[in-house]
């Protein structure tokens, strides 16, 4: 038996004691909704004719043929409404926020997808919306923040410590703090203090649901292998929780290794982190011996995190999943060859996931199954794509 | 020997409210804390809050981010600002608090900076991100040592769980004044006064209160309801605002006399 909010020893509430009863009050009104059929319903209405649920499996037959091993099935959530995963935890905590009677809404982003799909709901609700942002990041994901802008939300840049996205978090709690009477605090990812990480799973759990249900009708059987990138996690949770209790379908969460795990320049907080606490959860980090945290480095600006959701640094330990690091070089390998064998333009951290599903296919057998779950689309990122291009080339 | 209960016994008696300082240690750096605290208490501070620095404090406003940034661009360890704590010790009495996040004393070890603290003669512990339902984790390792654990009220804490908050604290209770972060504030939380009363008649320690607090007439206005009062960003901001650290202390020294001054009227 698991203790309440603790996965093993990670998970639990560490906040300042003025944020305490907010979480008590969100964990009651999440208890008191997340099964109430009139919440249930508005959400299944929202899921499917807003943003396009259940979103595809999709068999990558030349991507499959490059490989010349495994079958790679790609989960499609680059298809869903805003361009990726994010939107079904937001509408989920949107429409929780709504039940609660609150009006405004906050959030932090790094890549930006999560403040996108956060402004997207503010305006479906009708609701105040502010985005931080990390200054770093707001140069590197411009289309993103102009999306925002257009959707009417308050873009906060933050330009704190390293300017990326645990500043970005750091700042949205801080606003938090201030404002906790009229205001929902959107978190984006399986991190943060009790309730949240429960909380944002149980949203993106509908990923994992439809997968499995999707590939038994394809395919009639189980995949072997599961793929997801993790930086917070909320994606891979997603996907895992269809999977987990079955335990010969292998689980496989990708870190951004960054420039490589020697470097030191990477994400890879579970392959390269201890045990600490960060943003009102214990978890692995990366963190000095004196306790103060690393900046990451990752290509991808949603990866660049230096904790991990607790369930994931959980998994790890009892190792039900596998947790491996992907560069950036070898993630930008994996995005041209997403492009040119499916004409499918990933986002850099799912592109963390494509790469380690071309790694592990080709020493698989033809009846075997991976699925990678596909959970954002890479528009967003084509600058970052060019400005590595070129500095490979001036090297 | 339990410096907390003797120093606000003293201040009772002498009819008068005790001062908090709260510094953030390595700001600009060690050399300067240590003059800068002992000074404090030369200008009447009656209790040091020493603040480790985090590289993401998310309890703390703007003055006290730049200062634990710069504490940490200079390389400032947990180990070297106990050896300030240690260095203090053997000029004055007064009650030491180390004020942290918790990652800092996870990472370090709890057992072990436990240990340190009360071979230095640091008297309590005050842990920002370590809400009451996690005090178990630390409580028992603590008070092996003989440390304080400091609790914290907000104004945000309903009744009943001050209450119990209340009945089980050490050393004393700080009691936050203004719903946000650290330093900054114009205004105090609707019902503080209120809040203060309710707090000290259910608690068996002294209340201090704080967050925002950076004149005389702030902490006068305060002081009938609270036992102490925490000035935290009014002195760092003196210490950021200064090119000479000096000058910065001089003037720290003056915010903190005055604020002394004006409690002892009360």
């Amino acid at each position: 038996m698991k203790s309440k909010g603790f996965y093993g020893i990670y998970g639990g509430q560490y906040v300042a004691e003025t944020l305490m009863p907010s979480l008590h009050e969100l964990e009651a009104a999440y208890e008191k909704y997340k099964n109430d059929s009139d919440f249930v319903s508005e959400l299944r209405e929202y899921l499917r004719d807003y943003i396009g649920r259940p979103s595809p499996l999709y068999f990558a037959k030349r991507l499959t043929e490059h490989c010349d091993g495994a079958r790679i099935f790609l989960k499609r959530e680059d298809l869903n409404h805003t361009g990726a995963h994010k939107i079904n935890n937001t509408i989920g905590q949107a429409l929780l926020a709504k039940f609660m009677g609150k009006k405004r809404l906050i959030a932090e982003t790094g890549a930006g997808m999560h403040g996108v799909a956060t402004a997207t709901v503010a305006a479906l609700f009708g609701m105040e919306c502010e985005v931080f942002m990390g200054a770093e990041d707001v140069r590197r994901q411009a289309p993103n923040v102009q999306r925002m802008e257009a959707l009417g939300s308050k873009i906060t840049s933050v330009t704190s410590g390293s300017s990326t996205l645990k500043d970005a978090m750091n700042e949205a709690i801080r606003n938090w703090i201030k404002t906790v009477d009229d205001t929902f605090y959107v978190i984006g990812t399986v991190a943060g203090p009790h309730p949240y990480p429960e909380m944002v799973r149980h949203f993106q759990s509908i990923i994992g649901e439809e997968a499995r249900r999707q590939i038994m009708l394809k395919t009639s059987k189980l995949p072997d292998t599961v793929i997801a990138c993790v930086g917070g996690g909320s994606n891979a949770m997603g996907i895992f929780a269809g999977f987990v209790d079955d335990e010969d379908v292998h689980l496989v969460g990708v870190e951004a290794g960054g420039s490589g795990l020697a470097t030191g320049k990477h994400a890879a907080s579970i392959t390269g982190g201890d045990t600490g606490v960060l943003h009102g959860c214990k978890t692995k980090l990366l963190q000095t011996d004196d306790g103060q945290i690393i900046p990451t480095h990752s290509i991808s600006a949603g990866l660049d995190y230096p904790g991990v959701g607790p369930e994931h640094s959980h998994l790890a330990d009892i190792k039900r999943a596998e947790y491996v690091v992907i560069e950036d070089k070898e993630a930008i390998a994996a995005f041209d060859l997403l492009c040119r064998t499916e004409g499918i333009i990933p986002a850099l951290e799912s592109s963390h996931a494509i790469a380690e599903a071309a790694k592990r296919a080709p020493n698989m057998k033809p009846d075997q199954i991976i699925i990678v779950n596909l959970s954002g689309r890479g528009d967003k990122d084509m600058q970052s794509v060019q400005e590595f291009k070129q500095s490979q080339e001036n090297k | 020997m339990d410096r907390i209960k003797n120093t606000f016994e003293l201040c009772d008696k002498e009819n008068r409210k005790a001062v908090i300082a709260y510094v953030t240690a390595g700001c600009p750096d060690l050399e300067c804390t240590e003059n800068l605290i002992l000074k404090l208490i030369e200008s009447g501070a009656d209790i040091i809050e020493l603040g480790v620095p985090f590289s993401d404090p998310t309890a703390d406003g703007p003055v006290i981010q730049k200062a634990s940034q710069l504490a940490l661009d200079h390389g400032t360890t947990l180990q070297q600002i106990l050896q300030t704590a240690s260095n203090v010790r053997k000029h004055s009495q007064a009650p030491i608090i180390l004020f942290t996040y918790y990652n800092v004393l996870l990472a370090n070890g709890l057992d072990k900076i436990a240990a340190q603290c009360a071979e230095i003669g640091i008297d309590g512990m005050l842990i920002v991100d370590l809400p009451f339902e996690h005090n178990a984790e630390l409580v028992p390792t603590l008070q092996k040592h003989g440390l304080k654990l400091i609790s914290l009220i907000a104004p945000t804490t309903p009744a009943e769980r001050a209450s119990k908050i209340a009945e089980v604290a050490e050393g004393f209770i700080y009691c936050i004044t203004s719903k946000g972060v650290t330093g900054g504030q114009t205004s105090f939380a609707a019902g503080i006064d209120d809040n203060l009363r309710n707090i000290r008649e259910k608690a068996n320690v002294p209340v201090a209160a704080g967050f925002g607090i950076d004149s005389a007439e702030k902490a006068s206005a305060l002081a009938p309801n609270c036992d102490g009062i925490v000035v935290g960003s009014a002195i760092m901001r003196c210490i950021l605002q200064s090119d000479d650290p000096q000058k910065g202390i001089d003037s720290a020294a003056g915010t903190i006399n005055k604020i002394a001054k004006a409690l002892k009227q009360n």
